[in-house]
């Protein structure tokens, strides 16, 4: 039996930024708009977090720093270029009517070299030996724990040891799901991305609720960015270390079969997928840690075949996801 | 106007033109709905009914002209705008959300902000209902309802959120008899109600039926409009088709006749496993044209594309004559086979499907292109034969002075007319046994249904069996030698197109044995 | 709201090609001004000498210009692959992965056959090798997308994570030397494997995708299987009523599109790089769907949006180490590269009218 009290958390900690990335791209989602640029975004999501607690840091000795003002400005800077990736995504699939997975991909190029551009210039402004970028006094306040945590033992480091983000990721998630099954909002989202025409027809801003699920969607999902350098790699950031976990959260989604609340579970069992092969006794084997990092997107594979086999209608994806709306089309 | 006088007018619309690309489908229409009236806004199949009834749902927005809701002069851009006006329009292709229950769609797109309150919302489409006699079942989700159950919760929706003034658009083109009967019922009650109704159809006993008023469009213009009470069919007829029109189509007397296909006990079901068509025997004959009778979705299209190959079948036979064939040689089993096995067996059967655009031809490609449609295979080696089909093409461009800049110009992009003729002119060429039609004059006007018509008899006196599906009975009556008649899929009977008249066509189709389907 | 003006859109009836190419033309155009503009901001360089210095770092030496049309090649090889499904409407974004595996077997047959068989032999198996893994990963989705409508978009996608971690498999398998975590150059001293060199070390994979541009353009254009693709692509419907089997021709088009996916996954092992890494595709089988549709499934016009994205690529390359700045400014550029020509194509569609609205406040 391997250490489950060590591995939760780490589990937890590897899911939290797919489970952003996978609420964000849920929400997007149902409003019909496939949005493959959630990589690119979670990218910029994280190195605009990252710039602004660059320059507080900078402009800041470390003991007069601010818990609001550290917290803030990262957070505020990060939300703020997931929007306007976001809105980039809107403005081109839905104003504009451009094909949506080419759009999302050119974002994934474009998010990732902001990302990978403007992290190396930062570390290049600090001189650094290192290809790396360290901000471990704005990171403390990330990755603070709830204070009565160690004193719990394997409780407190199961449930409580994370960052407030973490806490976050999971409210998000369980709002998103309340306001999509429960809300005239999550109604009329989910007709938006069921048939435009239909939301159109009973009085429904389709343009508007498309506008504002993919810009809320890129902002959910920027915040695992952020909280990937921030919390997880405890405010380091290097180029390319995020990965491929932008796809993963795009992975997530079909996994959960566009369910948030699933999500949460299911994106701390990605997160031990990811890990699985530290608890595994493989020998000296390295080799077989990549194919246990397979396993989450086997299985995902499995349950999208599955669900398309079993043709419930209700697992299905948004019956309009990608393509665009065109009230006057003929 | 005077603030005092009251209000008369529920809409009116002045000068309303109206274009798409170079088509103008409404030009400088005039328009009066008074209160509390059912007009029937009447006129042939691409008069422009339906896109002039868009532009008071919002859906589309005029190039030119003004609108007046209750006298006062409004824009509407948006169908937010049209319900914010009281306008609510029932559509022809239901505007429902597959997966939402009946309650969730009926609720969708209104204001009231926050949490759903389905409880509140369910006991007012209960008083609704109650009130104008629905009857639904408010928890099922609208892809397990017939299409009557969608119909209503689509009018109970338009009701939901205060409708005054309701637009439907040809609501009885998928209903039975007696689910007419009660749909008109209801806008009876309606109307008592004081809500004003315009009911857009092309079927004059409705129209004599059920509304007050009947207003006439043809080719995008306003006609003019005549109390229900002075009119007759024939005199709305003349106005719908501009001059009186006895339809007169020649019909030959048959020569040679001999069965051709043979079709004993079909039954099939779709992919939800519902009976699609129950135990249908017939014999289509050459030198013959069959007609098919029957409300749209009686089991007409699934019984042409099983014929096909295109439908599977899960019992029954289809046996095939071969003219070319010896004598004695027994007929082809067609069942089990795909379209293009039964074409290599050598069985020429021609098919024109009722979705021009989406089944029969290839939007996006020139008249060329769609030749090929039926001759791509032939020819050795890997690569096309243009040269064919470019000449067929253009011999059909010719012959059916089909209207188009030139053979590689996108079908997508021809008006409904050319476009069928383009469709039927290359299976015509096919030179088929069999040639089916589906509904192949929907749409079109008098002069281009007219030389499909003579198409197809041309077909019949060289001997091919020609199997036609249409929906408007006068038309079967007169072009058809033998009509069958579906109703539920089952073949309720097959009268002779000489001796039978409207009445027996009208009551086989909606006689129901023994099937529930249509409740 | 009186008078208000309103922006209206319609679907325009039909643009000239010319006008149509005009209007792209001018999005490029723009988009370089935007990309110059970004770039002096951060360089304080004028464009022009930015520009000179994109030129310079694509063509700027007899080596430089053969390296570029080299990557030309690889990046229209794989557009090319994936321009068959997508003409059939079938979202392959999986051709990152198809080639990979296709370089990945090619690996194989280089370091597992290098002491077994004659260096042709091992050649001819390599070529099998790619291709056979190229097509099966090409098969995967088209099977389930025709036997049941399984989501083809995030199917390939997967598969590309699949074939990653496959190749990070067995690159550790691999490792030379041990603990290296990388192959390295495969057979450096015997060149067991390496694919013949025509002229230099460049002109076998040019001269291959020159010859596959060709042939993608007749099988498109002119053969039957590409009627059926078109047709496919236009309506499943029409197609089966047309006795295409939709299935089929699926299942057919996109085992070719992995096929050949494979095939240029073998020249980027075998006669580019000698090498496997997991990157080795670097995100071209993302690339290529842009350029796939940039060109509207044209084989010939692919050649200059391959070429454009390509030198930009590569001139940025050359910016970054001209004016230190980091190699990733080519990816932003390309992004707003992209955006311009995505966003142009809504001008080509579409018309927009400006019309007052005379009515009042509704």
């Amino acid at each position: 039996m391997f250490d489950l009290v060590s591995f939760i958390p780490r589990a937890v900690m590897q899911g939290i930024p797919l489970l952003y990335g996978s609420t964000g791209e849920i929400l997007t989602e149902k409003s019909g708009n496939l949005n493959l640029g959630i990589p690119g975004v979670m990218y910029v999501g994280g190195i605009c977090g990252v710039i602004g607690a660059f320059f507080y840091e900078q402009a800041v000795p470390p003991e007069s720093m601010n818990a609001v003002l550290a917290i803030g400005i990262p957070m505020l800077c990060s939300l703020a270029g997931s929007l306007l990736m976001g809105l980039l995504y809107s403005v081109l699939t839905i104003t504009l009517r451009a094909n949506q997975n080419v759009t999302g991909l050119a974002l994934t190029t474009f998010g990732v070299g902001i990302g990978n551009f403007f992290g190396g210039s930062l570390i290049k402004l600090t001189g650094s030996e290192v290809p790396s970028i360290a901000l471990s006094a704005t990171s403390a306040y990330f990755s603070k724990g709830l204070p009565f945590a160690a004193d719990l033992g394997w409780f407190g480091q199961v449930f409580l040891s994370y960052g407030f983000l973490a806490y976050l990721a999971i409210l998000i998630a369980i709002v998103s799901s309340y306001v999509l099954k429960r809300t005239r909002v999550g109604l009329h989202l989910r007709a938006v991305g069921e048939s435009p025409a239909t939301a159109d027809a009973a009085g429904i801003n389709v343009t508007r609720y498309k506008y504002m699920a993919t810009c809320i969607g890129s902002m959910v999902a920027g915040l695992g960015g952020l909280y990937y350098v921030m919390d997880y790699a405890c405010g380091v950031w290097s180029n390319n270390a995020f990965g491929d976990r932008g796809w993963l959260a795009i992975a997530l989604v079909i996994f959960t079969i566009w369910r948030p609340n699933i999500s949460i579970l299911a994106s701390i069992l990605f997160g031990g997928f990811y890990i699985l092969y530290l608890y595994i006794p493989s020998g000296l084997n390295l080799s077989v840690k990549e194919l246990y990092k397979m396993i989450p997107y086997v299985v995902t594979l499995v349950v999208l075949i599955i669900v398309s086999m079993r043709k419930k209608r209700e697992d299905q994806p948004p019956a309009n996801l990608g393509l665009p709306y065109f009230r006057e089309e003929r | 106007m005077n603030a005092l006088e009251p209000v008369k007018t529920a809409i009116r619309m002045e000068h309303i033109t109206k274009r798409f690309g170079s088509v103008v489908a409404n030009h400088d229409i005039n328009f009066v709905l008074k209160k509390g009236e059912i007009l029937s806004l009447l006129g042939e199949n691409g008069s422009g009914k339906t896109t002039l009834m868009n532009m008071l749902s919002g859906i589309y927005y005029a190039d030119e002209g003004q609108i007046y809701v209750n006298d006062q002069p409004v824009a509407i851009t948006s169908p937010k705008d049209a319900y914010d006006l009281g306008i609510g329009m029932i559509h022809q292709h239901f505007k429902l959300v597959d997966v939402f229950t009946a309650v969730e769609n009926i609720v969708l797109g209104l204001k009231d902000e926050g949490r759903l309150d389905l409880k509140k919302a369910r006991q007012r489409i209960v008083e609704i209902c109650e009130r104008y006699g629905f009857e639904i079942d408010l928890d099922r989700k609208i892809y397990e309802m017939s299409v009557s159950q969608k119909q209503t919760v689509e009018i109970v929706k338009v009701l939901y959120r205060g409708a005054e003034i309701l637009i439907l658009d040809e609501p009885t083109a998928v209903l039975t008899p007696q689910e007419t009967d009660k749909l008109f019922a209801v806008m009876r009650n309606m109307k008592a109600d004081g809500k004003s109704l315009i009911i857009i159809t092309h079927k004059l006993h409705e129209v004599l039926e059920v509304s007050d008023r009947v207003a006439v469009l043809r080719k995008g213009e306003y006609i003019g409009d005549v109390q229900t009470k002075d009119a007759s069919q024939q005199s709305l007829t003349d106005m719908m088709v501009g001059h009186a029109v006895a339809l007169n189509i020649a019909r030959p007397t048959p020569v040679n006749v001999a069965p051709r296909l043979v079709v004993e006990h079909l039954t099939v079901y779709d992919d939800l496993g519902v009976k699609r068509l129950n135990d249908v025997s017939f014999t289509a004959n050459a030198g013959e044209i069959l007609g098919i009778a029957g409300i749209a979705g009686s089991g007409q299209r699934e019984l042409l594309e099983a014929i096909s190959g295109l439908y599977p079948i899960s019992e029954g036979s289809i046996r095939f004559h071969d003219p070319k064939a010896s004598e004695n040689a027994p007929p082809k089993e067609l069942v089990g086979m795909d379209p293009m096995a039964i074409r290599k067996c050598g069985v020429s059967m021609a098919f024109v499907p009722e979705d021009r655009l989406g089944m029969g031809l290839v939007g996006s490609m020139g008249m060329t292109g769609n030749m090929m449609l039926r001759s791509w295979r032939k020819g050795k080696g890997a690569f096309l034969n243009r040269k064919a089909p470019e000449e067929l093409a253009n011999r059909i461009w010719k012959e059916l002075d089909v209207v188009t800049p030139s053979t590689s110009f996108p079908v997508r992009r021809m008006s409904g007319g050319n476009v069928q003729k383009v469709l039927v002119g290359r299976e015509i060429a096919q030179d088929p046994a069999v040639l089916m039609t589906a509904y192949a004059v929907r749409g079109l006007d008098i002069n281009t249904s007219y030389t499909i018509y003579n198409l197809l008899t041309e077909e019949k006196m060289k001997g091919v069996a020609v199997v036609y599906v249409g929906e408007d009975l006068d038309v079967l009556l007169e072009l058809c030698d033998r009509i069958l008649v579906l109703c539920g899929g089952q073949v309720s009977g097959i009268v002779d197109g000489r001796t039978a008249d409207k009445r027996q066509v009208g009551a086989l189709m909606t006689r129901v044995e023994g099937d529930s389907r249509h409740e | 709201m009186n008078n208000k003006l309103k922006f209206h859109i319609s679907k325009r009836a039909a643009l000239p090609w010319y006008k149509a190419w005009a209007i792209r033309g001018a999005a490029i155009l723009a988009a370089l001004v935007v990309c110059a503009v970004v770039t002096t901001l951060m360089t304080g360089e004028n464009p022009i000498s930015i520009y000179a210095t994109i030129f310079y770092g694509a063509f700027g030496t007899a080596r430089r210009s053969w390296v570029t049309v080299q990557e030309l090649a690889v990046l229209l090889g794989i557009s090319l692959a994936v321009t068959p499904a997508f003409k059939m409407r079938f979202w392959n974004i999986g051709a990152e992965g198809q080639v990979l595996i296709g370089g990945l077997a090619t690996t194989a047959c280089m370091i597992c056959l290098a002491d077994t068989l004659p260096n042709s032999m091992v050649i001819v198996c390599m070529v099998i090798a790619a291709i056979l893994a190229g097509a099966v990963w090409g098969f995967l989705p088209a099977f389930f997308k025709a036997r049941w409508n399984t989501n083809e978009t995030l199917f390939t996608l997967m598969m590309n994570y699949i074939a990653t971690q496959l190749a990070a498999y067995f690159i550790i398998v691999w490792e030379v030397p041990k603990g290296a975590g990388k192959i390295g150059i495969i057979n450096q001293s015997t060149e067991i494997g390496w694919l013949p060199q025509i002229g230099n070390q460049y002109l076998l994979s040019i001269l291959v995708v020159a010859i596959l541009t060709g042939v993608m353009y007749v099988y498109l254009n002119n053969s039957k299987h590409g009627y059926e693709i078109a047709v496919v692509g236009e309506s499943q419907r029409t197609a089966s009523y047309a006795g295409i089997k939709v299935e089929r021709v699926i299942i057919r088009t996109m085992v070719l599109s992995g096929a050949i996916c494979g095939l240029m996954g073998l020249l980027l092992v075998g006669g580019i790089h000698h090498t496997l890494t997991t990157t080795v595709v670097d995100g071209r089988g993302f690339t290529a769907v842009m350029v796939s549709w940039l060109a509207k499934f044209n084989p010939i016009a692919m050649i200059f949006t391959s070429l454009l994205l390509v030198v930009l690529s590569r001139g940025a390359g050359e910016i970054s180490s001209a004016f230190g700045l980091n190699h990733s400014f080519a990816d932003i550029l390309t992004g707003i590269i992209l955006f311009f020509i995505i966003g142009s194509e809504f001008f080509i569609t579409y018309q927009i009218s400006v019309r007052k609205s005379a009515g009042k406040e509704a």
